[in-house]
């Protein structure tokens, strides 16, 4: 089953500059492994060591956002579209209290990259 | 340099000004490649708070994928600081996902000047550009007249260094 994923301008580096790439997978967990096959690195720009989506990526089903459908056990459809937008937050209030307040686990690691640790964000969850 | 439009900037401060003392947001967008920011976009900020933005979710999918459509990027990027210096802090820095985006911030801690600086935020590092504002950029073909004494045509805000 084909899925049609765009790519953020930030991970495209990941994709040879691809901004449409096409993926397989029956929930979100499974394309993204299916991806990082193809795309080394790229799951771990989304996904924390924990296992969870990170808190400032946006990837969207169709047109829902795939907090509101299981975040990464959304169910998947052949013809599917899934898009991944970095989150655009920030703010004048310092990063650690930010952090502990909302509850952002390693949230930045979609700008930071892999292997650049977070420990404020991180200590918050 | 960011070339920005008078109104756009007058706009982006209004929506500033208004959402004061929570935080603004929003992005400008502009045709793909050409980094000329040409359409303002004010955005919501969920989080809703004096110290910290957060774009709504699905109304950035919409905003992303209309400048999809309409072949453009988000030139800029703009949000308000409302207590503290328009200087990325550290959270800014840590979340810039646009490496092609002009981070442009606006302090509204004094109610009467505004300060507009702009920035290049690329894997963590921060570079400050100079802004220049220019008239009538957005509608070349507006009519416009002239009169002796008034406001020059562009005003260049430089890098306050730091």
């Amino acid at each position: 089953m084909a899925i049609e994923v765009r790519i953020p301008t930030i991970l495209r580096s990941y994709t040879g500059g691809a901004k449409v790439v096409e993926g397989s997978g029956d929930s979100i967990n499974d394309l993204l492994s299916d991806l990082d096959g193809k795309y080394s690195g790229l799951r771990g720009r989304l996904v924390t060591d924990q296992g969870a989506l990170h808190r400032f990526v946006n990837v969207y089903v169709n047109d829902e956002d795939v907090r509101f459908l299981g975040a990464l056990d959304a169910k998947l459809n052949d013809g599917d579209t899934v898009t991944i937008l970095p989150a655009v937050a920030g703010g004048a209030f310092g990063f650690a209290a930010a952090a502990a307040i909302f509850g952002h686990s390693a949230s930045a690691a979609v700008v930071s990259g892999p292997g650049t640790s977070v420990p404020a964000a991180s200590a918050a969850r | 340099m960011l070339s920005i439009d008078r109104s756009i900037v007058e706009a982006i401060v209004a929506h500033a000004r208004r959402d004061h003392p929570d935080e603004a947001c929003g992005v400008v967008a502009g045709p793909a490649g050409a980094d000329t920011p040409t359409r303002h976009i004010p955005m919501v900020n969920s989080a809703r708070s004096m110290t910290f933005y957060e774009f709504d979710s699905m109304e950035q999918l919409r905003v992303w994928r209309e400048m999809d459509d309409r072949d453009e990027e988000p030139v800029v990027i703009y949000h308000s600081h409302t207590a503290t210096e328009a200087y990325p802090s550290r959270t800014d820095i840590s979340f810039a996902g646009e490496p092609g985006a002009h981070y442009l911030l606006v302090s509204t801690r004094d109610p009467e000047t505004e300060e507009i600086r702009s920035f290049r935020i690329v894997d963590g590092v921060v570079t400050e550009e100079p802004v220049r504002v220019v008239d009538a950029t957005v509608d070349p073909n507006a009519v416009q007249s002239y009169m002796f004494g008034q406001s020059p045509a562009t005003v260049d805000y430089e890098c306050s260094g730091r």
